[in-house]
């Protein structure tokens, strides 16, 4: 989600092209997914953050108590939980779309 | 229902990309001639707008669905979310076909003001 993500891909494709032979595309192929996944983590871990903030944290004291960390804790499991659901759930929808063309 | 090529739109309708993740517009540009590049990109182009939805509608029904986070997600949750996914991809596409109904009717109506 970075700018990086954004210039590295343009200049390496840029050089990349034709005859030099130099940038091996399955290594830029692999960068770019290992970016990708490093953006899906970042996004993932401040969306949960924000949920997890909400529900666990009411008015904010001079330290995360006992009772805070515990439910931030089960909150994170519950997130990736809800988030595996939601992937299942919408790639079954995707499929049966597709089966129904 | 009527059923099409790409219904459920998961790129477009309000997904809110805003320039995070891959939104390629033309796999042509990107990636030049090498026709691997090219399929790399639309496939992870998909891959991602995939990812995306994934995570909004995770945000979007968390608020819905869950209350307090407990040891486990119980199965009323987990029903409950599964259908918020179902009737999201709904409301997408009900907003696509009532607008594209609305756009139709506009433009018969202005043909016939033309003639």
């Amino acid at each position: 989600m970075e700018s990086g993500f954004g210039s590295d891909f343009g200049s390496d494709f840029g050089a990349g092209g034709g005859g030099g032979g130099k940038l091996d595309p399955g290594l830029i192929m692999e960068q770019v997914k290992v970016q990708i996944a490093v953006a899906n983590a970042q996004e993932l871990l401040q969306r949960m953050t924000d949920k997890c903030f909400r529900k666990c944290i009411g008015k904010p004291g001079g330290a995360l108590d006992n009772s805070e960390q515990k439910c931030i804790a089960m909150c994170m499991d519950r997130y990736m939980d809800s988030w595996n659901t939601v992937s299942r759930a919408y790639n079954s929808r995707l499929q049966r779309e597709r089966a129904n063309m | 229902a009527r059923r099409r090529r790409g219904a459920t739109r998961e790129g477009r309708g309000g997904t809110g990309s805003a320039g995070r993740g891959m939104d390629a517009p033309s796999a042509a540009g990107l990636g030049g001639a090498d026709p691997q590049l090219q399929r790399f990109i639309e496939v992870e182009t998909q891959k991602q707008r995939f990812q995306q939805l994934v995570h909004q509608m995770t945000e979007l029904c968390w608020e819905k669905c869950m209350d307090k986070p407990g040891p486990k997600l119980d199965s009323r949750a987990e029903t409950c979310f599964v259908n918020c996914v179902e009737r999201f991809i709904d409301t997408s596409q009900f907003i696509l076909n009532r607008l594209e109904q609305t756009q139709k009717s506009k433009s018969a109506f202005s043909e016939s003001l033309s003639d």
